[in-house]
């Protein structure tokens, strides 16, 4: 038997790395919920695109002999921020912008249709097979050691990745908060995000901040998918399905609309997820994450960062 | 420039169209250049990778023309692009109906289309050209449109959107005939040569996706609540009746009332604590049930059979009547009660008309429905809730009636589907067909009855003739959803009324006679 509290510490730390995928696909849905109000279904799929586009820069990288991993690993960042961002702006302008002002149903539809496209293009183009990546980086610190009553030496170690991971996510989370916060653009955007029509009038030009809202939605996400590539080793067409959703989920439990509600719910999924398989059965680790959010929901509709919104008459 | 007579149209701005064209080629070769430029190539061992940068500059060269032919139907001149993509978009045509014709009558494919189409489209990657095919295809249709009404100008969205409505109440006035012309059609259909096997089968598929949509109807077009777990429904119904034949030998006719009550029952027991919630909560709730609902199936192994599902279902019977070809000794089967020769498709028959009857009774409570307290109270909580809350309706206890009565037609639809197929695995019931479901509802336009149909035909009738082209089908699909979407935001058949107004029209009271 392993020690309980070694055992809790190890789930706790795989707990925080999913998380922080969780959380960064999060703030993309609830960015774009935020200032449109539509729930971009395909955003998962850029999840998983940008997923594809790391693992074919690795991938070329090994034909051109750039195997120094930090070196193989920035390039890979770069590129998928950049490319994905480009699928995600022509998202908005090719299926959504069309569609702007039109009923809300109209665009979650598209948004499903787009989700679906953007699934069978990847399967048609890069065959539907897992695609396996060798592990980037090994090693790790040990951080807990202790001997298992039989004894067996027990480590609890927090990896390499496990820490790039981390630091990665919060560096983006900084950037991405001044970004919104200090910026021109972000004032931009909260302005659009209170009220579009009145933003306009002064002078914001509402088009090309919803377009970046996209962008940035999107890069991070990509960032996602690189985390989730170099963590996992396999990737398919259909990650980006079930990432989205729980994604969502997160977004929706912290409070759609907010961001640190965004980054606090998918760290919460990512830890319910992983104590749930840890602690009880990994087969019913989906249905205690929506279980968890039917309760939060019911007791706080709004989730636990959103602002109550007052329904005027 | 203040010349309002726009026969000429305007002189094209050619420095300007070749930056915006320019824009689009850009945009087109980096999307396509590691999704397209590179293929990964599944190896022993780990992966490699292939280069064809031959399709991501063509993907360039072509986002650049198309773009020319976009603006150009966008200044009014429709015809050089008539001219230049109707050839391909004639090609890809036949050689879509010679491959149909050939998977229908089992002859080969003709070889000289073949020829000609891979001399016109030289690009390695086979799913890029498809793709590029479509396109150019959707661009011929619309100048064709446009070349056809060159005389008419581009009209603004809002006159478009008064357009749709216009066609939406036309044909809900045409409806009243319609309507019983299609169910005429319906009914003959199988007596007419073209039932063969196939389209029966697609048939029979196409009216469970009505009924679905019919009673998806009910929750999301009258009642307003965005349901996107509706397929949790179909597949309690489902499991319900196949478990019941399993374990007590239940018959489909007794189970089928019961599978009905199952779901709505499930239904009710969802709607409970989350129907208080505001619409995109709910639906992400609603998502989140549907999943769990199948994880359930797929994980209890002892109780539904796990992934590998339920098989051995019973067929259903003719009111008693089994369609076996030797009946068991002392009783009858259905040819020689009726004393006909035996044949299998009297089995695909019967079930046709029994999801026929099914259907029909989900629109015919539908519609009567509508003008009972209840229903009003349906639409009104659509309308606002505040304010048929201050008028004493009971907001939580109308949309648990509104979830339930729609979760219990899903059960329906759910027992006919075991009982069709036979067999059934929580492969069936994914997020996808609730999506798919949810899109027949919102492109037939919500509250149309009419429109279900034409977007069930349209969505499932369609891809199914289309099978032989495999993952294509999937690809058009999500595709046509949003080109319908934005070509019609409000639906196909788009026409919101409610079902009473407190002043009738004038027309009406004329009709009164004062």
């Amino acid at each position: 038997m392993l020690g309980t509290y070694e055992y809790f510490v190890s789930q706790l730390i795989n707990g925080v790395s999913l998380g922080a995928i969780y959380g960064l696909i999060a703030i993309g849905y609830t960015m774009v919920y935020g200032i449109i109000g539509m729930i971009n279904f395909a955003h998962g799929e850029v999840f998983m695109i940008g997923s594809f586009i790391s693992l074919i820069t690795f991938l070329v990288l090994g034909t051109l002999g750039i195997t120094w991993v930090p070196l193989a690993l920035l390039i890979m960042l770069i590129m998928t921020m950049v490319f994905t961002s480009i699928y995600g702006w022509a998202l908005e302008r090719v299926a959504y912008r069309p569609l702007r002002g039109s009923p809300r149903l109209a665009a979650l539809i598209t948004a499903i249709g787009m989700s679906i496209f953007l699934q069978n293009y990847v399967q048609l183009l890069q065959s539907a097979r897992p695609k396996p990546m060798q592990p980037l980086i090994r090693g790790g610190f040990e951080i807990l050691h202790s001997m298992t009553p039989d004894g067996k030496d027990y480590i609890v170690s927090l990896s390499y990745l496990q820490c790039i991971i981390i630091v990665l996510t919060l560096i983006l989370m900084i950037v991405f908060t001044t970004i919104i916060n200090k910026t021109r653009l972000g004032r931009a955007q909260r302005a659009c995000e209170q009220d579009g029509k009145m933003a306009a009038l002064i002078g914001v030009n509402v088009d090309r901040t919803i377009s970046l809202t996209f962008v940035m939605g999107s890069a991070l996400a990509s960032v996602a998918g690189l985390i989730f590539l170099v963590n996992y080793g396999v990737i398919d067409f259909y990650i980006g399905f079930l990432a989205g959703v729980k994604a969502f989920t997160a977004a929706v439990l912290g409070g759609i609309g907010s961001l640190p509600g965004a980054m606090l719910g998918g760290l919460l999924i990512g830890l319910i997820e992983t104590f749930w398989s840890g602690y009880f059965t990994v087969e019913y680790k989906d249905v205690a994450t929506f279980g968890i959010l039917v309760l939060v929901l019911i007791f706080r509709p709004t989730g636990l960062l959103g602002k109550p919104d007052i329904e005027k008459v | 420039m203040t010349d309002m007579t726009m026969d000429a149209p305007e002189p094209l701005d050619f420095g300007a169209m070749l930056k915006e064209a320019g824009i689009t080629a850009g945009v087109m070769l980096l999307l396509a250049f590691f999704m397209v430029g590179f293929k990964t190539l599944d190896v022993t061992g780990g992966i490699a990778i292939e280069y064809q940068f031959g399709s991501v500059v063509m993907v360039g060269f072509l986002g650049f023309v198309g773009r020319i032919g976009l603006i150009l139907l966008r200044e009014n001149r429709p015809f050089p692009v008539l001219v230049i993509t109707a050839p391909f978009a004639i090609l890809a045509i036949l050689l879509l109906l010679s491959t149909i014709i050939s998977a229908l009558f089992g002859s080969a494919p003709s070889t000289t289309l073949r020829t000609v189409f891979d001399f016109f489209s030289p690009f390695p990657a086979l799913p890029v050209t498809v793709m590029i095919y479509l396109v150019v295809s959707i661009i011929a249709i619309r100048s064709l449109i446009a070349f056809l009404h060159s005389r008419q100008h581009e009209a603004a969205t809002a006159s478009r959107l008064a357009r749709a409505d216009q066609l939406g109440a036309t044909v809900k006035n045409l409806s009243r005939f319609l309507g019983p012309l299609l169910l005429v059609l319906a009914v003959i259909f199988p007596f007419t040569d073209m039932a063969t096997r196939q389209y029966l089968d697609i048939g029979i598929l196409v009216l469970t996706y009505v009924m679905l949509g019919w009673g998806l109807n009910i929750v999301v077009g009258l009642a307003g609540l965005l349901d996107l777990g509706y397929v949790a429904f179909y597949a309690v119904g489902a499991y319900s009746y196949a478990l019941l034949a399993a374990y007590f030998g239940v018959s489909f006719w007794i189970c089928l009332p019961f599978a009905g009550i199952m779901a709505a029952f499930a239904g009710v027991m969802l709607g409970f604590p989350v129907l208080r919630l505001r619409g995109d909560y709910l639906a992400i709730v609603t998502l989140g049930f549907g999943e769990m609902v199948r994880v359930i199936l797929l994980n209890w192994y002892e109780f539904t059979g796990g992934p590998d599902g339920l098989s051995g279902i019973p067929r259903p019977s003719f009111f008693g009547l089994p369609f076996k070809r030797y009946p068991a000794e002392g009783t009858e089967s259905f040819h020689t009660f009726f004393d006909l020769d035996y044949s299998s498709s009297h089995r695909v028959i019967f079930l046709y008309f029994l999801i026929l009857a099914l259907a029909m009774l989900t629109n015919l409570f539908t519609s009567r429905i509508r003008k009972l307290p209840i229903g009003r109270a349906w639409e009104a909580l659509r309308e606002d809730e505040i304010a048929s809350r201050s008028l004493g309706i009971n907001p939580r206890n109308t949309k648990l009636t509104a979830f339930g009565i729609g979760a219990m037609f899903a059960g329906f639809a759910g027992s006919f589907f075991a009982t069709r197929q036979g067999f059934i695995s929580p492969e069936s019931f994914t997020f996808i067909e609730s999506a798919v479901i949810l899109a027949i509802v919102v492109l037939g336009g919500f509250g149309s009855q009419l429109g279900v149909v034409i977007a069930a035909i349209i969505l499932i009738g369609l891809p199914e003739a289309f099978r032989d082209l495999q993952n294509y089908r999937m690809l058009a699909f999500g595709m046509s959803m949003v080109l319908i979407m934005i070509w019609r935001p409000a639906g196909l058949l788009a026409f919101r009324e409610p079902t009473i107004r407190l002043f009738a029209k004038k027309a009406h009271q004329a009709g009164d006679g004062k």
